[in-house]
């Protein structure tokens, strides 16, 4: 066992777990931040998406001591006190999201993406998310939702 | 009363939208028990064989494990689909690989994977079949060491699961109207065509979790599975079996769905009935999840097909008759095969008037995991076949694909292949002129054919034409028999229940659409109830592009109902506000203690079905639609890639514009994944790429411009006139695009998936690089039993 010191949402966190125990399930099962999923567990899906010090990573392929110091960011801290940020709005009224279960993470890579991008070109939006695979929409209602959400200042205000 | 608002053809809030943008939304593996253990399956690891051994490794201390075998299940050992045949656990002999042979269960889910390494099985094999040709041969043969299904009594013969015979009319004139049109038929146009497997691939996997009760006494009372599944009472009924209980005392819970597409349709019934038994076994509530690689070897897939076509034609065009046969590769146990078979047998001919049309369709057993329900159900398979045939025959005539087709369209008034009456409107030439021009058709098709001279990236246009049917086929719906209930709740707000399941499709929200609708409330003040089966009644499986249509009209029928009780006691007025219309339900409840509405299926008056002649009204509606799909191939990487793709379709009422733009283009991601990029690696009934690494489904790169069409001609049988869509979208794009590779490049295609390597391979196997012509290059003309394009009476 190691004792591991990171931040989760802002909140400061020290677990004593394996070291090679995956992120994705230190989130899920000692933290129960259970909004992270598992799509593939080999880093394909993107299910398990994470911020990690406003980087995004699957956390199915991080093991619990390289997060040691670092600062996370999960779906449950993307909205603040129940209000949704504008990109799980705009997710939400454009038809982003069917079957939910891809959603956290192409959320993350969606606030990723407008971190680095602004404004971005469609082919920015379907690089920027190529990593997160989704069985429901086609991802064309995930564009529209991704470029709605560029038009909200908020939305790209820096890493949550 | 008079709708301000109408809220159907508005697009307001998913209902669960919130929950699941939040990553608030619980599916199974979110969830736990309190003492709750971890189940697994042990599996055979290979594709037939008798089961010599079972011997437990020394090495894992098995006191601590629960150990579920076939002689424990308390009731019958099956999985029940419309025969018996799919046993819950392998006793003896295994068919499949990944069979279930025997389950275990503890506390800690990491003991498991040493546990099941740790049960060593030793099998005397047997020589197994893998595709249907393998299947045929060994009945042709009467090869007995290859028979490897027995037949049934439900109308399954050796190593075929099901047969149908259609025909277009009474089966003697039909075939004599057959005999005729080849002997007066300027042009007979033979085709081979052929689809692979395809892996649903559902982010989510399958997942459960089961609770078993027992009495003092130790006997089971009852037990309560809940999971990611579209059919709660499909799991019900396989748990009555397995645990002879009544249906009563069997509970399922469909929680969260991460996506399903048919692969929850029928699976959930393995695993939710393995769940339950270890629970039995061990005394504790059990999860059992699969992760990727086990969901992707073990559960179900699109069937693979095989369609032959010889098809007679006029000069001018005209079909003057056709047969088709149609033969899937149904697995190793019938499962739904049968249904499958059925949908794709009757989806054959197509949007097309057929003087004369036998179809003979067949489902073979293999010793692969049993093949079963995906979106489409069998019609992706035969339109596939159609559509690139009726552009075969279109370049052997010598018309285009377009003038062909418009030649030979159903139009309102025609019959269809079956004997149905479309009383409906129809208007595919409407519908084909619209979705050309919406692509750019024309200009492109002459544009490309300049710009491909001087380019070793060839661009092409092409399309396909095409319906689906809604609903359970034939009498399905009368015997499902459906029923649903609009409750109002003690704060005064009508509750839908009904075991219809959300799974990203848009259940929850398009039912409370047509409620608020119906009783002209806000659509945020209708309620619907969870899945579960101790409280909402059976509204039928959530399959079929059924529960819009079908089960939507339930609920409007169970809404007028509601009113038409509050106006009888409530004297609630013809125009009523919200708060007036709160008031009458509650007054009912205080009397009466409850205020429920309750409505049945009525079958329509005029459908009708004959099951035996297989003739009738095969679906009350049809959706209608044109797909065209722009490809570009590069002949420096062999790459065929979709630069950008138009669906039109008639689907009767949009309900909800977004969520049906979302299901459209969603069934086309899926449907170019199904014919450029999805390929299931088989070795000896095993699937070699089960994982996301090598099994290649669309990502946002890799997907060009969907552009969505929708035309609205109500239909009486939906509510306020919707039809349904949810298959529709994974019939058109296969064809349309192998259509589009032939035009840019020349050479047709005609077995999917179709990747690099198998471009690759036809442009390199020439023997003259000169020759370069289609005809040359079609796999038909090397088989001396075919009689390639053959001009007689010319």
């Amino acid at each position: 066992m190691s004792t591991i010191h990171f931040s989760v949402n802002g909140n400061k966190q020290s677990i004593d777990v394996p070291p090679m125990k995956r992120l994705l399930d230190v989130l899920r099962e000692d933290l129960h931040l259970t909004g992270t999923k598992e799509g593939c567990g080999e880093g394909e899906c993107g299910a398990c998406a994470v911020l990690l010090d406003g980087e995004l990573v699957n956390s199915c392929l991080v093991p619990a001591l390289q997060v040691n110091g670092a600062r996370l960011c999960t779906i449950e801290g993307v909205s603040t006190e129940g209000r949704l940020h504008p990109i799980q709005q705009c997710f939400l009224e454009k038809g982003g999201a069917q079957c939910g279960i891809c959603t956290p993470g192409m959320i993350l890579a969606t606030h990723h993406l407008l971190d680095k991008y602004p404004n971005p070109t469609m082919e920015q939006i379907q690089e920027g998310l190529a990593g997160n695979l989704c069985r429901c929409t086609g991802y064309m209602r995930i564009f529209e939702a991704v470029q709605e959400a560029a038009k909200h200042e908020t939305a790209k205000a820096g890493a949550v | 009363m008079s709708q301000q608002n109408p809220i159907l053809g508005a697009s307001p809030i998913r209902k669960e939208g919130r929950a699941k943008v939040l990553g608030a939304a619980l599916y199974i593996d979110d969830m736990a028990l309190p003492d709750m253990w971890y189940g697994a399956t042990v599996r055979s690891s290979i594709a037939r064989g008798t089961i010599r051994s079972i011997t437990f490794s020394p090495d894992v201390d098995w006191s601590q494990y629960a150990i579920v075998k076939a002689s424990d299940i308390p009731g019958e050992n099956t999985i029940v689909h419309l025969t018996k045949d799919h046993l819950c656990l392998a006793e003896g002999k295994v068919n499949h690989p990944e069979e279930p042979i025997l389950l275990l269960a503890h506390p800690d889910k990491t003991a498991l994977i040493a546990a099941v390494r740790g049960v060593q099985i030793e099998y005397d094999e047997l020589p197994g079949v893998f595709t249907i040709e393998e299947s045929e041969a060994a009945v042709e043969n009467n090869d007995v060491e290859r028979i490897i299904w027995p037949g049934s009594d439900a109308g399954g013969t050796a190593n075929c699961f099901k047969q149908y015979l259609m025909y277009s009319g009474d089966a003697k004139d039909t075939e004599e109207g057959l005999a005729k049109a080849f002997e007066e038929a300027d042009f007979i146009v033979e085709g081979e065509y052929a689809t692979g497997a395809q892996e649903q691939l559902y982010i989510e996997n399958n997942g459960v979790i089961a609770e078993c009760n027992k009495d003092a006494s130790g006997k089971i009372t009852d037990v309560c599975v809940r999971g990611s599944m579209q059919c709660p009472y499909y799991l019900v009924h396989a748990l009555t079996l397995v645990f002879n209980l009544p249906e009563e005392k069997c509970r399922v819970i469909q929680v969260e769905t991460g996506g399903a597409f048919g692969g929850k349709e029928d699976f959930p019934s393995v695993i939710g009935s393995h769940a339950a038994l270890l629970a039995m076994k061990c005394g504790h509530p059990v999860k059992i999840t699969y992760d990727r690689a086990e969901d992707m070897a073990a559960t179900t897939k699109r069937h693979p097909s095989r369609t032959r076509h010889r098809t007679a034609v006029s000069k001018d065009g005209k079909l003057l008759g056709g047969t088709v046969d149609f033969a899937i590769d149904g697995g190793a146990y019938a499962t739904l095969s049968p249904v499958v078979l059925s949908r794709g047998t009757i989806h054959a001919p197509g949007p097309y008037k057929w003087p004369h049309i036998r179809v003979k369709a067949k489902a073979m057993a293999t010793n692969i995991p049993p093949h079963g329900a995906f979106r489409g159900f069998g019609a992706p398979q035969s339109l596939f076949g159609l559509e690139r045939h009726m552009d075969k025959i279109a370049k052997v005539i010598g018309l285009t694909p377009e003038e062909f087709r418009r030649r030979n369209f159903l139009a309102t008034g025609d019959c269809t292949a079956t004997g149905q009456l479309l009383s409906d409107e129809v208007d595919m030439q409407h519908l084909l002129t619209r979705a050309l021009d919406e692509a750019g058709y024309h200009e492109k098709l002459a544009r490309f054919a300049e710009e491909n001279k001087h380019s070793s990236i060839k661009r092409g246009v092409g399309f396909a034409a095409f319906m689906h049917g809604t609903g359970f086929t034939g009498s399905g719906e009368r015997r499902l028999n459906s029923l649903v209930h609009v409750d109002v709740t003690e704060e005064g707000k009508p509750e839908i229940l009904v075991s219809s399941t959300e799974f990203g499709q848009g259940t929850n929200t398009i039912l409370c659409q047509v409620a608020a609708q119906t009783l002209n409330l806000p659509y945020e003040d209708i309620l619907i109830a969870r899945p579960d089966t101790s409280v909402v009644p059976n509204s039928g499986p959530t399959v079929a592009s059924r529960t819009a249509m079908i089960v939507g009209k339930l609920v409007e029928r169970a809404c007028n109902q509601m009113l038409a009780m509050l106006r009888d006691e409530e004297k609630l007025p013809a125009d009523y506000s919200t708060e007036e219309f709160k008031a009458a339900a509650l007054a009912y409840r205080a009397k009466h203690g409850s205020l429920r509405s309750s409505v049945r299926y009525e079958p329509p008056a005029k459908i009708f079905w004959d099951d035996d002649l297989y003739r009738g009204d095969a679906y009350p509606g049809y959706a209608w639609a044109v797909y065209v799909a722009e490809v570009a191939v590069d002949l420096n990487t062999y790459m065929a890639t979709v630069t950008r793709f138009d669906a039109l379709q008639e689907v009767g009422k949009v309900m909800h514009p977004v969520l049906a733009k979302g299901q459209i283009e969603g069934g086309v991601a899926q449907g170019i994944g199904y014919a450029l990029y999805e390929k299931c690696m088989w070795k000896n009934g095993k699937m070699m790429n089960n994982q996301m690494t090598n099994y290649i489904m669309p990502t946002s790169a890799d997907l060009p411009p969907i552009h969505v069409h929708f035309e609205e001609v109500p239909s009486i049988h939906g509510p306020a006139g919707a039809k349904g869509i949810g298959e529709l979208p994974m019939d058109g794009p296969a064809p349309a695009i192998l259509n589009a590779i032939e035009n840019a490049t020349g050479v047709a295609f005609n077995t999917i998936p179709l990747l690099p390597e198998d471009i690759f391979e036809r442009f390199t196997s020439f023997t003259d690089p000169a020759l370069g012509g289609t005809e040359d290059l079609d796999p038909t003309t090397d088989l001396d039993t075919s009689v390639e394009a053959t001009e007689v009476n010319a």
